[in-house]
Formats: structure tokens, sequence, C-alpha cells
């Protein structure tokens, strides 16, 4: 059987992946001695997970169909908070009584998880329809404000809506006018309690490997579902039409719909994500999911390289892990962050550099073509890592020069206003 | 009746900064065709400066705007010369993605000078007290009461007004009777024609983005003498704000940008008044999105016919 590029290029995704996954397996496994797993990096494995299927999805709307959405976290806020109340009403609506005479939910947790991701899919994926239907109709950056208008009104309604669980029974309460939250009575468990974000009672939010294993699950499907779409008549269509939308119409493809089965694909596994972030939480608030962690997807994408999945979910990984251990770099991360976006959309796009590859190409023999690219990558990256190595410590300089300046003005004025603070004290005193 | 005349006020000062603001946006995008994201941080950072000036040198405050204002052109300038200009020839996906970096860039540098806490504005600007009208106006403490006192409106509202009615007659003007505007207009019209025809395209851009900037400071100041509280995220939410109105009004369209800012300063001062004061930014989106529906490329803006 002749495996074809493609194919060979998503197994190896895949390998990469189940490799990682079996890794962790074997660090959290207390039988294994040889490979452990700091306790922080342990409860980080499931968050990764949903910034892996969050970062794949989002490059599908971003690279595949070539349309910027900077409302991707208004999907997986809409996931996670429909996840956690379906999660409490699947806990609290289907119980039986146990051996010890106590009332449980029928329910494993593992299911209700499975169940509620599913759920919370369902509803972004709704919500995608709902702001597909018009927003898919504009382009370029028209539809980049419309997606972030969303986002930024999901956020809004998120942080006033009340949401209790009582017996079988959902309750919910938009407050429009003033601020006080509304009773749901006795026997209701509040699950969304407005601006203060979600009430995970159900799950416990410490390490648990069956999790884990459902996390690993939805990458997984993730990857498949997002491999076989690209691969597809469909997924051919889809790169058509963001290659040349006025080609691709003319050859008989229906634009509007081929954008919208990305979008609501990406949607859905946003959403699936989400449910799974949010249950792993005690809280999730609406604020949470502002434009600011639509932009961190997005520099995720950007990282692993605009329509590489295989680099999304590299990128996702490092993204994630490794601030954990640059803890030193705290204050500089994100600082760091928005230069490696620009640098990288700078040198991406660069003819200097196009023009340097081609040319050390050029002048070697056919043969030696590919080594010369990766060499004269290489020389080309060390020098712009050194460069921007540079222009970050300079900055970090430049920055808390100022800031010192600053504080020390601070003090001295601080100073002179205690000093007549402690005049007018004494005049007052003589008086 | 009194009480909606003072929201239209409010959102007429609301609309007036965000008009200001939209300038900037449109004019920018009109000529160098992208949408510069890091302009509502400009504003944050205009907003600094001139705290910076009043608290720490103790200048005179139209010091302050002053040298906020120059910063601003050059900051504007730097930006446009290190991060966009390189990318002109690029897909617009990729100078979105670069402008959004530069904004977060600025951001963060602002939050690790000046610290994540927030500063309060010092007060700037107030009207001297007087009578006028024959005693029917009263200006007394920064605030105009009319109408035997029924109707108070802040000295900030009517000083945010006038700046933003002047800015407009001025730059106005600037487009449609200098030797520069009318580069503009030519560069806006066709890049390549215009530089055929001897027009500098590239100081062209570079005036557009100063003039911007300068605005933006502007806004700034405006914004920070009505809302106090100065924060390395000041800029972020009138910027988005602002880029909707551009949007509303048809971006690269200069009344309509004026237009659009002042009515969703209208319809956030009205909706946060009388539907829902958590809902009011819910509602400026909700608006938007209506607008494109039905009007895609905004209320003024241009029907672009693509040729194949």
């Amino acid at each position: 059987m002749k495996i074809n590029k493609n194919l060979r290029s998503n197994l190896i995704t895949y390998g990469i992946v189940i490799i990682a996954f079996i890794f962790c397996q074997l660090a959290i496994s207390p039988d294994v001695k040889g490979i452990t797993i700091s306790r922080v990096m342990r409860n980080q494995l499931v968050p990764v997970c949903a910034y892996i299927v969050l970062a794949v999805s989002l490059n599908l709307t971003v690279g595949i169909s070539g349309e910027l959405s900077l409302g991707h976290a208004g999907f997986m806020s809409v996931g996670a908070f429909t996840g956690v109340v379906s999660a409490s009403w699947l806990a609290s609506a289907f119980t039986m009584v146990n051996e010890a005479g106590k009332t449980v939910p029928v329910m494993s947790n593992t299911l209700m998880l499975i169940l509620s991701m599913i759920i919370g899919g369902v509803f972004a994926g709704l919500a995608a329809v709902l702001i597909g239907i018009p927003a898919l109709r504009l382009r370029g950056d028209y539809l980049a404000i419309v997606l972030l208008a969303f986002g930024e009104i999901i956020r809004n309604l998120l942080n006033c809506v009340y949401v209790a669980v009582d017996g079988a029974a959902i309750k919910l309460a938009l407050p429009l006018a003033g601020s006080s939250a509304p009773t749901f009575g006795q026997t209701a468990k509040v699950v969304i309690d407005g601006a203060k974000g979600t009430k995970n009672s159900v799950m416990s939010v410490a390490f648990n490997n069956e999790r884990f294993i459902v996390a690993f699950v939805l990458v997984m499907v993730t990857l498949i579902v997002i491999f076989n779409l690209i691969n597809s008549r469909s997924g051919r269509a889809i790169m058509a039409i963001r290659d040349n939308r006025i080609a691709a119409e003319s050859t008989g493809l229906n634009v509007m719909k081929y954008k919208m089965m990305a979008f609501v694909t990406s949607a859905v596994l946003a959403g699936m994500a989400g449910a799974l972030y949010g249950l792993n939480m005690r809280t999730v608030t609406a604020v949470d999911f502002d434009y600011n962690m639509s932009i961190e997807i997005l520099l995720i994408v950007v990282l692993g390289g605009i329509g590489s999945i295989r680099g999304s979910v590299i990128a996702a990984v490092l993204l994630k892990l490794l601030p954990e251990q640059l803890r030193f770099l705290q204050d500089y991360r994100m600082l760091v962050y928005a230069l490696v976006l620009i640098i990288v959309m700078l040198a991406t796009n660069s003819p200097l550099l196009k023009n340097l590859l081609g040319w050390l190409g050029s002048i070697k023999s056919i043969a030696d073509f590919g080594k010369g690219v990766v060499n004269g990558g290489k020389k080309v990256r060390g020098g712009a890592l050194r460069g921007a190595a540079a222009v970050v410590g300079g900055l970090a300089g430049g920055v808390g020069g100022v800031a010192s300046w600053l504080e020390k003005r601070q003090h001295a004025l601080e100073a002179k206003a205690d000093g007549v603070k402690k005049i007018d004290g004494k005049a007052g005193d003589a008086e | 009746m009194i009480s909606l005349l003072s929201h239209l006020l409010n959102g007429l000062s609301l609309g007036s900064v965000y008009a200001i603001i939209a300038l900037g946006y449109t004019m920018v995008y009109g000529i160098a065709k992208m949408l510069n994201f890091a302009h509502g941080d400009v504003i944050m950072i205009g907003a600094y400066i001139s705290f910076c000036v009043v608290f720490y040198l103790e200048l005179p405050p139209v010091l302050a705007l002053i040298i906020a204002m120059a910063v601003c052109m050059v900051l504007g300038i730097v930006i446009e010369r290190l991060a966009y200009k390189p990318l002109r020839q690029a897909p617009s996906l990729s100078v979105l993605i670069t402008a959004i970096g530069v904004s977060y860039l600025l951001q963060n540098s602002a939050q690790l000078i000046w610290g994540a806490n927030t500063k309060a504005f010092p007060k700037m600007f107030t009207l001297p007290d007087a009578n006028l009208f024959g005693g029917n106006v009263h200006i007394a403490n920064n605030t105009i009461s009319m109408l035997d006192g029924r109707l108070n409106v802040s000295g900030n509202t009517v000083l945010t007004i006038i700046t933003c009615v002047v800015i407009m007659v001025a730059l106005t003007l600037f487009i449609n009777k200098t030797k520069m505007g009318k580069a503009m207009r030519g560069v806006s019209e066709d890049k390549g024609a215009a530089e055929l025809m001897g027009i500098n395209v590239n100081l062209t851009i570079s005036v557009t983005f100063a003039i911007g900037s300068a605005l933006a400071a502007v806004a700034g100041i405006l914004l920070c003498s009505t809302y106090p509280t100065l924060l390395p995220t000041t800029g972020a939410m009138p910027g988005i704000k602002a880029f909707t109105a551009a949007v509303f009004g048809g971006i690269g369209s200069i009344p309509g940008a004026m237009v659009g800012g002042i009515l969703l300063g209208i319809i956030e001062t009205l909706g946060k008044a009388y539907v829902s004061a958590e809902l009011g930014d819910a509602f400026v989106f909700a608006v938007l999105i209506i607008v494109l529906l039905f009007k895609p490329t905004g209320l003024l803006g241009k029907k672009i016919h693509e040729k194949v």
C-alpha cells in the first residue's frame, strides 16, 4: 500500500500526541519510578489538552478557511457555561439512593463529563450558526470586528446570567435592571452566579486520570475530524475559497456553505474544549473569556504556523507549559509574547528573508537545495533570535529604568506631601 | 424630559470622544488599507504621558496636552515604520496580527512602566465661573446649570463636544484645502497612480499616522478627564468601541467616522440609562451587527465593486 504525503504527515501528528500521552501516563503512574511529573505540571495536563483543541479548531478558521476570528473565546465560554450547567443538571436530575442511604447521581463523573462536553459543543455550534449567518457574509476586517463584537456580547450576557438547578428543573434569570441577584428558593442549587461565574460542585478539581483520558480522547477526536475535513472534498473547497473566493465561486462552489462548515466545526470543538476547561475548574467567570483569551489562542496558532495543525498542537503545549517553567520571566512574559507575534509576522513576510533563502538555494546544486535552506534558515533564525534577544533586553532595561525613576519621583512627591501634612498637623496642635 | 436631555448631552460627549478616536482608525484605513489595532493603546499612552507631565513634572495642563500629542505622534510614526511598513504587500491577516501584537506590546510596556495599579487622573481643564445669557446660565465648580438649575452639565462634557467640533472642522479643511490633504485623498484612491504623480506615499502615510496618533492623545486626555481612572487597559475598550464606530459609519470615510462615533456614544448612553447598565456594551455591539447585516460597508461606506 502506498502512503501518500498527507497521510504520512497526519500519522506523524497522531503519533506525537499518542507518544506524549503514553509518556504522561507513565509519569503519572506510581508504579513507574523512572519518570515523574510535578504536581503543578500534572494539574496543567487537562487545561493543556483543552488549549490544544482550541488552537487546532481556531487554526481551522484562520489557517484553513482564512478568516480571522477574534471571538474564539466566546465559543469557548458558551461551551464552558452550558457544560457546567448540564453537568450540574445531570447530577441533580438523575439520582439514586446508594447502599449507605445517600442520594448520589446515577451517572459516573466521566459519563457526565462526556455528555456535558457534547452539550457544550452543541450550544457553541448553535451560537456559531446564529452569528455565522450574518457575519460570514462580511469579509476580512469587517468579519474580524464582528466576531470580536460577538465575543464581547457573549461575555456581557454571561456576566448577568443566573442559573440554578432544582431537581430536574433548570431555573434561569437575566435581571436587566439593577444588579441584585435573584433568589431561586431553598432547594435550588446556584450553578451560575452572575459576575461571580460558575459554581462547579459536581466534579472535584483535583487531578483525575479519567478526566485526562477523556481530554486526550477529545484531542484525538479533534485531530481526526480536522484532518479528515481538510483532506476531503469539502476541505479542498474551503481552501479554494480561501485562496481565491471569486474563482471558487465561479466554478460553482457554494461559498457560504463551506465557510459555515469550517466556522461551525471550529466552534463546536471550541465549545467542547470549553466544557472540559470549565468542569476542570472550581469556578470560571465570564471575564476570564475576554478578548485577551482569544488573542492568546491566536498567538498559539500564529506561533505554531498558520495552517499547520501539528504546529498548533506543539505550540499549545509549549506555550501553556513554558510559563510554569519561566516563572522568573513572569513580568516580561506578555511583553515577550507580543514581540514574538510581531517578529514572526515580520519574518514570515519579509522579502529579504525569502530572497535570502532563495539565493542560498539557487547557488548550490539541486541536491544541496534542502541543506542550504535549512542552514540558511538556521543562520537567519540564529541572527533573528540574537536580534530579538537584544531588542527584548534593551526594551526591558529601558522600561525598568523609566519605572524605577517614576517610583523614585513618586516617593519624593509622597515625602513632600507628608512633610506638608506634618507641618499642618503641628500648626493644628499649636492652636 | 430633562433627564433625556442630559443623557443625550452625555451621549454626545462620549460619542465625541469615540468620533475623535474613530477618525484615527478611519484615516489610517483609508490610506494604508489596514486596521491599526494598536490605536486604542496609543490613547492610553497619551493619557499616561499627560498624567506624568502634570503629576511628576508639575507642568501646566496645556503643556501636558502638547507633549502628549508630540509623543504620540512620534510613537505613531515609529510604529508605522517598524511594524507596518515592511508588511505593505503582505496579506491583511498578517498585518492585523502584527497590529494586535503592537497593541499587546504597548499595553504590557505600560504595565511594566507605570504598574498595574489605577492612577487617578488629575483635573486638567476647568471652565471659569461665570454668569451668561442674563443670568440664565450659571457656571460654577466646572458645572454648567441651566433652566433654573434643573439641567446640570459637567464642564468636561461641554469641553469634549467643543473640542470634537473644532477637530472635525479643522480636519475637514485640512483634507479638502491643503496640498497634503489632496495627497492623502490621492493615496487613498490609488496608491500606485499617486506615486506616479509625484506624491511621496511614504511621507503621506507617516503624516496620516502622526495626525491619527495626535488625535488619539487628545482623545485620551478627554476620556480620562471624564472617567478619571488610568490603567494600562484604559485604551482597549474605548479603542474597540471607536473601531466599531468607524466600521458602523463605514470605514475609510471621515464623515462616516464622525457620524458613527456620535451615534454610537448616544446609543450606548441611552442603552445604559434605559435598558440595562450591565448590558450597555452588548447593546453597542448588537447595533453594529444589525447595521452591518443591512449595510455591509457601514452607514456612509462606499460600495466596493470587485473586478476579476
